[in-house]
């Protein structure tokens, strides 16, 4: 009973794309710069979550300071905060007359609303906090006494991080980095309400199906299913990890 | 060249306080039961746990002064540590766990590499090098760790339980041939271990710790003589009472008498050991003058002998032949009487 719910949507999904034109619908050029606008964007999303995520994860994995559970919260809170107020918070701090945003274009005429790296940084808001929790838990779940053997045998805090701590973590690495950028690359509200839904510019593949939607059907048939089978392939690809991680 | 440490932390529940002296010439064991610090102290020596007062210094070099700040960081203090589990990195080969301390240090993975084939080799382990730590067996991870440690041509050797995770076939042989890699070894040696056998083995002085501080410290020989402590005496496996002697009368503490070969007057230890308790189901006649009635509470069969607890009422454990055990028929238990002849006991000031 319950699988049909979840079954359903996707049989009709691949039911109703134009298969015999899908070539055609993939290739028409409001399409294809969605897909590569949205392939732009969640790769930078992704590598910021990664750089910026890493050394977040691991403050907090690895120290203990006052109000740490409060940044925890709030480094978490994308995950649950619906994607348009994320995008509503993002506009009243870098919109362009947000707190930090009139100070960008006034001193360095950047401007993030309804440019790519607007979206970027959309996406990076919303999927960060999947790479630096699996990060938290890859980081806790690693023996710290490996660590300190390493350090006894003539490693610096660096090195140790490098030659033992990275390798040791770089399974979930890859895991976090890749759910996180399968969040970006899904990525609507916040992006739709900070970034706008510009084509070429911040129009990816979801404002497209949804644009679409009321336009040419069959293409967001088309770029929907495009989207489902990456999204199903990254969850095929990590379900072992995630099975394990829940064990 | 000497270890000189002054080790004083301050857990939830326990307070350390130790002072160790290690010279190059000797191989020192620091034992205990668990919870007693020891490991805490090894980690302390190795900075891996900082000091909340003390001191540490090697050779003159100063690792630690609580009273100056100095603290130089586990990466520069020269030293090698075989821990418990080995530890060896699981994603990297047993070559490459060798070499992993000359490549922390600057040196090439190939020179790094060169040289860890050399020490395999050295320590006749060269078959393991492109092995997987997951692959390997209790006793040769603990191999590869001491060669690991050794690699980096360290100037002080810990050793942390080395022996402890090893199943007791391989355990023998581990020892034998860590005896010989730690005479061969001219730095510090200092070794933690709870296991008599593995410190009487290895070490030539002994350093009781008990909840944190030094209770008795001195040659194996000297400590196993004369146990100050319930703990030690058990680690080496002898009766241990305490009593007043009064003219080759002891009055024990925990009731009755003993007669003892001369003794100076006042508190002291009395020491049995358990091979000079003799048993007997009816009651003895003849030259013991130590005979005293007691229950059998367990017999534990150790191989070639018996180990037989009995109550005389306080607990005193006799050690008789498999063959005496059966004709005594300890199993039973009941009734027996203990003697023990005057000149096997031995007596020192408490």
């Amino acid at each position: 009973m319950t699988t049909t719910l979840f079954v359903l949507p996707l049989v009709g999904l691949v039911w109703r794309a134009p298969l015999a034109t899908l070539w055609q619908e993939l290739t028409a050029p409001e399409i294809v710069s969605a897909l590569r606008l949205s392939l732009v964007c969640s790769l930078a999303a992704t590598v910021l979550a990664v750089v910026f995520g890493l050394p977040l994860a691991w403050i907090q994995a690895r120290t203990t300071f006052p109000g740490q559970s409060v940044l925890r919260a709030i480094t978490t809170l994308p995950i649950v905060l619906p994607p348009v107020v994320a995008g509503v918070a993002l506009l009243v701090v870098f919109g362009r007359r947000g707190m930090i945003g009139q100070w960008l274009d006034a001193w360095f005429g950047i401007r993030l609303p309804f440019t790519v790296a607007g979206a970027t940084l959309a996406e990076t808001f919303v999927a960060m906090p999947f790479f630096v929790l699996t990060m938290e838990g890859a980081l806790r779940s690693v023996d710290r006494r490996l660590e300190d053997a390493a350090r006894t045998l003539g490693a610096s805090r660096l090195k140790v991080f490098w030659f033992v701590t990275l390798p040791l973590i770089r399974p979930s690495l890859q895991a976090g980095a890749i759910l996180a950028w399968a969040r970006a690359l899904g990525e609507f509200g916040a992006t739709i309400t900070f970034a706008g839904n510009v084509s070429g510019r911040t129009q990816t593949l979801p404002l497209a199906v949804y644009l679409a939607l009321e336009t040419r059907p069959e293409s967001a048939f088309v770029l929907s299913l495009v989207l489902l089978v990456v999204s199903l392939a990254v969850l095929i690809g990590l379900r072992r990890r995630w099975l394990g991680g829940l064990a | 060249m000497s270890l000189d440490a002054t080790v004083g932390i301050r857990f939830d529940r326990l307070a350390i306080g130790v002072d160790l002296s290690v010279a190059s010439g000797e191989v020192v064991a620091l034992v205990g039961p668990s919870g007693a610090g020891k490991t805490s102290v090894l980690r302390a020596i190795a900075g891996l746990l900082p000091l909340t007062t003390g001191r540490i210094v090697v050779d003159g070099t100063v690792f630690e002064d609580s009273t100056t700040g100095e603290y130089v960081p586990p990466e520069r203090r020269t030293l090698g540590v075989v821990f418990q589990d080995a530890l060896l990195f699981p994603h990297m080969t047993v070559l490459d766990n060798v070499a992993s301390g000359l490549r922390f240090t600057g040196t090439s993975w190939v020179i790094a590499r060169t040289r860890a084939r050399e020490w395999l080799a050295r320590i006749g382990i060269d078959e393991l090098a492109d092995a997987v730590p997951a692959a390997l067996s209790g006793g040769q991870a603990q191999r590869v760790a001491l060669t690991r440690a050794l690699a980096t041509r360290p100037r002080v050797l810990l050793l942390d339980e080395p022996l402890s995770a090893l199943d007791v076939a391989t355990r023998a042989d581990v020892r034998r041939e860590l005896r010989r890699h730690l005479a061969s070894f001219d730095g510090i040696r200092l070794l933690v271990t709870h296991d008599p056998i593995d410190a009487l083995a290895l070490a030539d002085r002994l350093v009781v710790l008990e909840r944190g501080h030094v209770v008795q410290s001195g040659s194996s020989l000297e400590v196993t003589a004369e146990p100050r402590s319930r703990y030690v005496a058990d680690f080496v496996g002898v009766n241990w009472l305490r009593g007043r002697a009064d003219g080759g009368i002891v009055a024990l503490a925990a009731g009755g008498t003993l007669t003892v070969p001369e003794s100076a007057p006042g508190e002291v230890f009395v020491v049995i050991h358990p091979r000079a308790v003799a048993l007997h189901r009816q009651r003895p006649e003849g030259s013991p003058r130590n005979v005293l009635a007691g229950t059998i509470v367990a017999a534990d069969d150790e191989g070639t002998r018996v180990r037989v607890r009995v109550a005389v009422p306080f607990p005193l454990v006799a050690e008789v032949t498999r063959a005496a055990a059966a004709e005594l028929e300890v199993d039973r238990g009941g009734e027996v009487w203990v003697t023990v002849k005057a000149t096997e006991i031995a007596t020192y000031g408490a």
